[in-house]
């Protein structure tokens, strides 16, 4: 299998996603620390192993966000989001 | 938890779990939740699942494709019955969804189960008085290997009856001998001829397989959609 077959949309991680941010931030904007390019992060790659999720750039491939669970703890690598505009008021959020 | 109100078998391989949560907060079209299942010995799995029902009915209702080598789907279509239990939380997800206020013209490209989320679409612009429908038509695309891998096909069926809906077929393995839709896969030619024109500026959802997904939404920015307004749901690799 290849591993494009394997990647989702950030939509996917928008449960995993919730778990860190306490709110849905699928609809949030990201914009990319590599090549500066912006998209909701419902948009951005998703490649998730069995620890956790790597969210990537779709225009430059750059990991935006790393997260991945171990015992006792999250573990959140967000140095590719240089800027994260988070809507108000999204129903459901 | 929510807990199973009622099932019905769509196609072979797909079931439909009708779900009562206790205190859903509603949902939007297009929204999916997370089913997580624990077995004795602590081992979890969790998946995601499109809701397939519109934001105007209480009940929220799932379709799952049973995958024979999946860790959770082959439970909810072969062993869960009315009245177990299943953990689910959501709903989830502000980015593949569509309210009736955005408007349209929408155009919805399904493969296989990807039509799940675009039927709570479809069901959700139903809802709505048919002067406001009027305005707002649809086009849907929907590839499958078989006729009978065909999720929802009645139900499509009448709503394709609605002027402003109009429903076309694919079908990649084999088809009857009087079949008169599509029999190859979706191509660029294909979403010519049931797409919009790129004037008419429609949103555009594309759901199903992740190598179909991609080459639609190629495909259509190819054509000259904005991206932006093409959105995308990969489900991964195709079930074989």
């Amino acid at each position: 299998m290849q591993a494009e077959e394997l990647r989702l949309d950030g939509n996917a991680a928008g449960g995993a996603l919730r778990e860190i941010f306490a709110r849905d931030v699928t609809a949030a904007i990201a914009r990319c620390a590599g090549c500066g390019a912006t998209a909701p992060m419902g948009a951005l790659l998703e490649y998730g192993h069995a620890m956790g999720v790597i969210l990537r750039c779709p225009t430059c491939d750059t990991a935006v966000l790393r997260a991945a669970r171990t015992p006792g703890w999250t573990r959140v690598d967000v140095v590719g989001i240089s800027f994260l505009m988070i809507p108000e008021n999204v129903a459901n959020s | 938890m929510a807990t199973v109100v009622e099932l019905h078998n769509e196609t072979q391989r797909a079931r439909t779990l009708v779900l009562d949560v206790p205190d859903w907060p509603g949902h939007r079209a297009g929204q999916h939740v997370d089913v997580r299942l624990v077995a004795e010995d602590g081992y979890q799995a969790q998946r995601s699942y499109s809701i397939a029902s519109a934001p105007e009915t209480a009940a929220v209702s799932l379709t799952v494709e049973r995958l024979d080598d999946g860790e959770v789907s082959p439970y909810l279509c072969d062993a869960l019955g009315v009245g177990d239990g299943l953990e689910v939380r959501g709903p989830i997800g502000g980015y593949f969804v569509w309210d009736f206020a955005q408007g349209g013209p929408l155009l919805l490209v399904a493969g296989g189960s990807g039509i799940v989320p675009l039927m709570a679409m479809l069901r959700h612009h139903a809802a709505a008085d048919a002067g406001a429908r009027a305005g707002v038509p649809v086009r849907l695309l929907y590839s499958a290997r078989h006729l009978g891998d065909v999720i929802y096909r009645a139900e499509l069926e009448q709503l394709a009856a609605c002027p402003e809906i109009r429903t076309s077929f694919a079908l990649t393995r084999d088809a009857p001998p009087d079949w008169n839709g599509y029999r190859r896969r979706i191509d660029r030619a294909m979403l010519e001829e049931v797409g919009w024109p790129v004037a008419e500026m429609p949103h555009a959802f594309v759901c199903g397989p992740t190598p179909l997904v991609e080459s639609v939404a190629n495909l259509l920015v190819e054509l000259g959609h904005a991206p932006a307004r093409v959105r995308t749901e990969r489900f991964g690799p195709t079930g074989s």
